[in-house]
Parts: structure tokens; sequence; C-alpha cells
């Protein structure tokens, strides 16, 4: 059987402002197994200080969905950062 | 069914109420958002507008359905990206009824629910150079439509 995965890796993508603060291309992110929209939160926080003051505007969409601090963020999940809207 | 879809092209009204043209719909109501050259006093030179496309659409898709669901209503929402210049179009959204009240109301919820649910951002530049991303409405959970009361 082959051991469950220690690492988890994630693509995170930023919008708008986030985009800015994180870049246009999506990031790879690698997490410990059991990693949680929280603990995504802390690393993007850290390796993107210009996140920090964005953080309490932005939803977080894991694999489309909108998700919660305390969320599991999956291996190989699509994590997006979201910004307050303006379409229309 | 109407569609929702997205296009980097100038968009067309004629298809879209092509969509919801139906022998036994008698109200077509069409509604264009288009790019004002001004916000809040200042002159803008165009609009950019991105989206996180894969969940933009699936949420227009979602509310297209919920403007479709008891049978009434036939609509169809096509949102641009990319430069939009001054007096284009972004946005536009066909609703068809057999009766004018249905109509009128699905073009206004579904452009309401647009501006709350979507994710697509417009970015303004003005005439002075300055680019400001539009930040306005906090991206919550999709809203249950309400029940229906207007008689068919």
């Amino acid at each position: 059987m082959p051991q469950p995965p220690t690492e988890i890796r994630v693509q995170v993508q930023g919008f708008a402002s986030a985009g800015d603060a994180l870049g246009r291309e999506r990031r790879v992110v690698t997490l410990p197994a059991g990693s949680t929209v929280a603990d995504l939160k802390a690393r993007l926080t850290r390796d993107f200080p210009d996140l920090e003051p964005l953080w309490p505007r932005l939803a977080v969409a894991v694999g489309g969905d909108l998700a919660g601090p305390g969320d599991p963020v999956p291996d190989g999940a699509e994590v997006a950062l979201l910004p307050p809207v303006s379409g229309g | 069914m109407g569609t929702a879809s997205l296009t980097d092209s100038p968009l067309d009204p004629t298809p879209l109420l092509a969509q919801v043209s139906t022998p036994d719909r008698g109200a077509l109501v069409l509604f264009l958002g288009t790019v004002r050259d001004h916000h809040r006093g200042r002159s803008v030179a165009f609009l950019t507008y991105s989206a996180y496309r894969p969940m933009a659409l699936a949420r227009l898709e979602r509310i297209v359905a919920d403007l479709e669901a008891d049978g009434t209503v036939r609509a169809a929402i096509v949102h641009r990206l990319g430069e939009v210049p001054v007096g284009e179009a972004s946005v536009a959204i066909a609703a068809s009824s057999a009766h004018r009240e249905a109509a009128y109301e699905a073009s206004r919820t579904a452009l309401e629910r647009l501006k709350r649910e979507v994710p697509i951002w417009k970015r303004e530049r003005y005439a002075d150079g300055e680019e400001v991303w539009r930040e306005e409405e906090p991206l919550g959970e999709v809203e249950e439509p309400a029940p229906l009361e207007t008689t068919r």
C-alpha cells in the first residue's frame, strides 16, 4: 500500500489586488498534509507580505467553491484568492 | 435553456435575443451594461475586466438555471472580458416570458446577482493614466432565489 503523502502541493492564484500581491502567475505551494485554508493563508502571508492588509477582504475558493479558514486543502487543489467583485 | 458565457470579443446582442425567443414568450427584455466615461467625477479612458473564469462561468450558469427553474422565463447572459472601450457593452442579459412582468424581473435579478456572486473584476484606467481595481461586493455564497410571487 502506498503511504499517504506527508506533503501536499496546491496551486494558488490571486485576482485583482490579490493578483498584484501574489503576482499574476499561479503559485505552487507545498504544505504539510492535513493543512487547512488558515495554514495556507499563514504560508502565503509569510511568502507574500503584500497580502497581509488584503486578507480581511479576500474570499478563498478551493476547487471553485468558497472555503472557510478551518476547511482542509486537498492535495492538488486549485485555490483562488478573490477580492470583492465588480462585474457587470 | 438559455446560456451563460464569457467572451473576449465585442458583444453582439442578436444571438442572445435569439436564444430566449420562443413563440410562446411575448416579452423580450435586453439589458446592456456599457462602459461610462466617468466614475466619481474622474474621466475614464477604458475598463479592463478579468475573471476567475471557471467559477465565473459556473456562477453565471447557476443564475440562468435559477431564473429558468419554473419554466416561465428564458434567460441568457454574456460578459465580456479584457479591455472594453467607453461606450461599448461589458455585459448583456436577455430575458423572456409570456408576459412582461417576469421578463423585467428576471433581467433585474440577473444583473443584481451577477454583481454580487460572480468572480469578475473591473480595473479602471483614468484619463490621467492611473489604474484602479474596483472591489465592491464581497463574494459570498450563491443566493437562493426568492419564491416566485408574480403570476404567469
